[in-house]
């Protein structure tokens, strides 16, 4: 057994975390730096939080991720890392040259207090940022929150590059959160379909899904351009997929430029999307085509040939928030049970949406934010699932018990796929609803008796 | 088979390469950068040449990990039985959560923490009053938990800046519990310049809190400990079997698959061999001085350098019956080695390789390039210091900065019981006049051809540089330099995590290690990079339907 030592009996924890359904907020606002174009992500911190996000990275992608690090010693740790921000600064404009660094702070450069605003000024000021390059910064203190957090902030930073210029650009800013290049690809799929304009951002695909080609660009052709991102300000609206991802980016370009911003779920599956797609059509005044309805149609028939297998299956998740929350609604709509959902990620807010759309399960539900995959794994120990859908790291808890998992969410670190082949919009759910029946099935096939055995599923 | 990489139009000099590296820098960086490339001159200096083991230039894509990553990562991180408690916020646990690919077997007592990531998860309030309560209260969970032999308790950077007293809570902590060691590890990220800095910190916890502690004698002849194994892919399994075959007795690995009782026990084996020199060669110096053991380097990474190394061993000991029995494996085991080599090395002979990785591995693996006939034209450490280059003789004349003042350094004296010369004064005479050499290394820089470049601290724009004027056949770095030089179009090695493959130490993790490097540098998608019309994008005649 791989977790051999986990208990079935859940005694109280309230100081010690077992296997995280988190980590910390600098990868996230890594991951975000990362799609816009040009840029160079930078932690401020001492040079491992910088070597494990891009390792991180780097196994979840199978892509280079450059991103730049203050290096931190006693020394700067003691005295405040302003001496080593701004040699960071001249080093990369004059070796990388990026047209964005977008900064990010750590535990180190929060505990010690270090004020990245007067910094970017000082270097400003002191000529080491050079005419139509640029720096934005978040600040991500790896002790609040989760990675989820980290993105958030720095998308936040990123509609703070908005530059209202009074004339309106017919186009709606689509904040994504954190989805894979693959899913941000599709987005903009739809949209083209739909034909509404769009600002989407951050947009990694492009960057994180690149081709080999035998040239490597450190910067891709992919991300959102910092011309796309200062006119946010000019666009006709927000929408916000998320609410711990997108919502304080969207909210903020609301507060400051007057964009008005809806916040909506993540759209993954049947419902979600729909929202999704219904609401584009409101705010851009456009019929939806037919091509939409169609999609939308193959992933009902879908549900609906092979609703026997998922009829009242137990399933496990782990996740972040808001990709929790859009799968739970897409298992509960497919008369599936979610009954053990843990997220990582802190916020009341996330148990009571999740009670909310399992209120008419008809059976008890395990929810807990800020929790661990050692409970998640102690209450499938004592109320065991059909299936799993999580990181990871869930293999080995599906190992150990024997259950059926399918990889989603981050990171991926040992499967492929994730990267090309959305799990957004309905062609996504479709997928989606692929993954699940495809080991929901293989696990029959394994199981069944000789006799038993069927050709036709 | 006609690649983009075996295009080498151009040949340049070593001296245009290092110029050609430091064209771009700053002046102040074109500066630093300069003392740390070396046009390797293959002597025995006394003074070193090269600059290694100082900050890394802040901005600079560096390829360093922090000294947190070098102490829990590294050395601790591949014990099973020990619950690893990392305080800090969540982030550092759970990026060394399996990520370094340590194996284990849990072994007959079932013990096994090796797939558990632990942390104390600080949150804002925790900075601002102090995490002290809730590590004692983490300690005190994973005890009732797991009732471990031992908690060890890691520092990330907050906990030092904010000034919780690790050591004291984890000494309570033991006291409290009379059955479990507790201790405490002071490996803040920012300590070092780099994961060595956390490597010495985690040597000399180890040796002062768990080394020793045991003194039952364990069965077995011809006693050993290795130091410097990680477990990487399966290594140390393979090294394993090979020392069982000999009728060697391995009391502990450091760190590679061990227990508490290994490293409680190992003061009573009767010699250190010592793999990886920079990461362990502390603790090998303090047993020494403390318990008399000696301590040899040895590498276990090619084939011959296996059975050089269990020779040594063997010699070191010098009775027949072991030399013997060596012989004899080394005679079992070549066959299939050989075998491998005479039909994979036609396809890579005279192709070259670049290497920059760890702080031994870079010269460890040069030896499985030389057995494949291939050229290692450039390599370097990412935390090596300058006697892992030069060797050992440079010691007394490495200028020691601030940084590394920064590190404790242990005052040990002789054990009153327990020192015990495992040779006498003769003996030893007469081991170093047969040419056995104790406590001794000779670097990197002696082992790599003349006009070769030796570089400390390669970061990603060098790296992409090298490839592109010297186009080697293959690069070897870590998991975050894989995709960038990938994209170029060269093979990468990972040689820390070796790519889910593995193990290449011993005789068969060689024939393992020879299959994957013919796989990489002869494998057909190198040559799929372009299509045919970015191939012949000139039409030269109409096509027709016909």
């Amino acid at each position: 057994m791989l977790l051999r030592h986990t208990p079935k009996e859940i005694t109280e924890r309230t100081a010690l975390t077992i296997n995280p359904a988190k980590t910390c907020q600098p990868i996230g606002a890594m991951y975000a730096a990362l799609g816009i174009h040009g840029c160079l992500p930078h932690s401020h911190g001492s040079q491992g939080c910088c070597a494990y996000h891009r390792s991180a990275l780097t196994r979840h992608y199978k892509e280079p991720i450059s991103a730049s690090t203050s290096s931190f010693t006693e020394g700067a740790s003691v005295f405040g890392g302003q001496a080593n921000m701004l040699q960071a600064i001249n080093n990369i404009f004059t070796v990388y040259n990026p047209e964005v660094i977008a900064i990010h702070t750590t535990c180190l450069s929060e505990t010690i207090g270090d004020d990245l605003p007067q910094i970017k000024k000082k270097a400003v000021a002191e000529g080491k940022v050079p005419e139509g390059r640029y720096l934005i910064s978040a600040s991500t203190p790896s002790y609040a929150g989760s990675h989820v957090t980290g993105f958030s902030n720095m998308v936040k930073a990123m509609a703070g590059m908005a530059e209202p210029t009074g004339k309106k650009n017919g186009k709606v800013n689509i904040i994504p959160g954190w989805v894979e290049p693959a899913d941000m690809e599709e987005i903009k799929r739809i949209t083209k379909m739909i034909g509404v304009k769009t600002i989407l951002f951050p947009d990694t695909s492009g960057v994180l899904n690149g081709p080999l080609s035998g040239e490597y660009k450190m910067f891709p052709e992919g991300g959102t351009t910092v011309a796309e991102l200062q006119s946010t300000g000019d666009s006709k609206g927000t929408l916000a997929l998320g609410e711990w991802c997108s919502a304080d980016a969207a909210r903020e370009l609301d507060k400051k430029h007057k964009v008005p911003c809806s916040v909506l779920d993540m759209p993954f599956g049947l419902k979600a999307t729909d929202r999704f797609i219904d609401a584009l059509r409101t705010i851009a005044g456009v019929s939806i085509p037919e091509e939409i309805a169609h999609e939308r149609g193959q992933l009902v028939d879908m549900i609906s040939d092979m609703h026997q297998y998922l009829y009242g299956k137990k399933v496990a998740l782990v996740g972040d928030p808001d990709q929790l929350i859009a799968m739970t609604e897409f298992l509960v709509s497919m008369d599936m049970k979610p009954i053990h959902i843990v997220t990582g990620t802190p916020g009341k807010k996330f148990e009571k949406r999740i009670k909310e759309l399992t209120k008419d399960m008809g059976c008890e539900v395990n929810v807990k934010a800020a929790g661990d995959m050692f409970l998640l794994h102690q209450w499938i120990k004592n109320e065991p699932v059909d299936l799993i859908i999580g990181n990871t790291y869930c293999k080995y808890i599906a190992r150990d018990e024997d259950i059926p998992y399918v990889r989603w969410g981050f990171p991926i670190l040992d499967r492929q796929g994730h990267q090309y082949f959305p799990t957004v919009g309905y062609k996504g759910g479709i997928r989606l609803l692929e993954k699940i029946l495809g080991v929901l099935l293989d696990r029959k096939d394994r199981d069944d008796a000789e006799s038993k055995f069927e050709l036709v599923l | 088979m006609a690649t983009a990489t075996k295009k080498k139009l151009v040949q340049w000099g070593p001296a245009e390469v290092k110029s050609a590296l430091l064209e771009k820098y700053p002046p102040k960086v074109a500066r630093k950068r300069a003392k740390q490339i070396m046009i390797n001159e293959a002597q025995q200096n006394e003074t070193p040449e090269l600059t290694a083991n100082v900050r890394t230039i802040p901005g600079i894509i560096t390829m360093r990990g922090c000294t947190y990553a070098g102490c829990k990562g590294v050395i601790m991180g591949p014990t099973r039985d020990i619950v690893n408690l990392v305080h800090g916020p969540i982030g550092c646990s759970f990026y060394a959560w399996l990520t370094r690919r340590n194996q284990t077997d849990a072994g007959p007592d079932g013990e096994n923490y090796m797939n558990y990531c632990f942390s104390t998860d600080m949150q804002e309030q925790d900075i601002i009053f102090g995490g002290e309560k809730k590590l004692a209260q983490a300690i005190q969970e994973a005890y009732d938990l797991f009732h471990p032999k031992s908690i060890a308790v890691f520092a990330t950077c907050p906990v030092g800046l904010i000034g919780d007293d690790i050591h004291t809570v984890s000494k309570n902590m033991k006291e409290k519990f009379g059955d479990c060691n507790v201790y405490a590890f002071s490996c803040e990220g920012y300590k070092g310049v780099s994961q060595s800095a956390g490597h010495h910190i985690a040597n000399n916890q180890v040796f002062r809190h768990l080394v020793g502690q045991n003194d039952e004698v364990k069965p077995g002849k011809y006693k050993i400990n290795l130091l410097g194994e990680y477990n990487i892919g399966g290594d140390g399994f393979e090294i394993d079997r090979i020392f069982k075959k000999c009728g060697i007795t391995c009391i502990s690995t450091f760190s590679g698959n061990s227990t508490y009782d290994q490293f409680a026990s190992s003061h009573t084996a009767d010699l250190n061999a010592v793999m990886c020199h920079r990461s362990i060669n502390y603790v090998a110096d303090m047993m020494e001085t403390k318990y008399g053991i000696p301590w040899v380097k040895v590498n276990f990474i090619g084939a011959k350098a296996t059975a050089k190394s269990l020779r040594k061993i063997a010699g070191y000991f010098g009775e027949k019956a072991l030399i013997d029995r060596v012989e004899a494996v080394i005679a079992e085991e070549m066959p299939e080695v050989e075998a491998a080599l005479a039909e994979i090395t036609p396809r890579t002979e005279g192709k070259t390789a670049m290497m920059f990785v760890g702080g031994s591995r870079a010269h460890h693996y040069k030896e499985l390039f030389d057995e494949l006939k291939m050229k290692t034209i450039s390599a370097g450490y990412e935390f090596g210091h300058q006697d892992d280059y030069e060797g050992r003789q440079v010691l007394p004349n490495i200028q020691v900065d601030a940084d590394s003042r920064n590190i404790e350094e242990i005052e040990v004296s002789a054990d009153e019981t327990r020192f015990k010369p495992r040779k006498s004064d003769k003996e030893m005479k007469a081991l170093e006049k047969a040419g056995y050499r104790f406590k001794h290394y000779d670097g990197l820089a002696a082992d790599m051809d003349k006009g070769t470049l030796i570089i400390d601290d390669l970061n990603q724009y060098e790296a992409e540089k090298l490839v592109e004027l010297m186009k080697p056949d293959i690069f070897c770095a870590g998991v975050k330099e894989k995709y960038s030089i990938q994209k170029l179009g060269v093979p990468m090695k990972q040689l820390h995590s070796y790519d889910s493959g593995g193990p290449y130490a011993g005789f068969q993790g060689a024939v393992n290690f020879y299959k994957e490097i013919d796989r990489m540098v002869n494998s057909k998608v190198w040559g799929f990079m372009k299509a045919p019309w970015q191939k012949n994008p000139q039409l030269s005649a109409s096509y027709n339907w016909e």
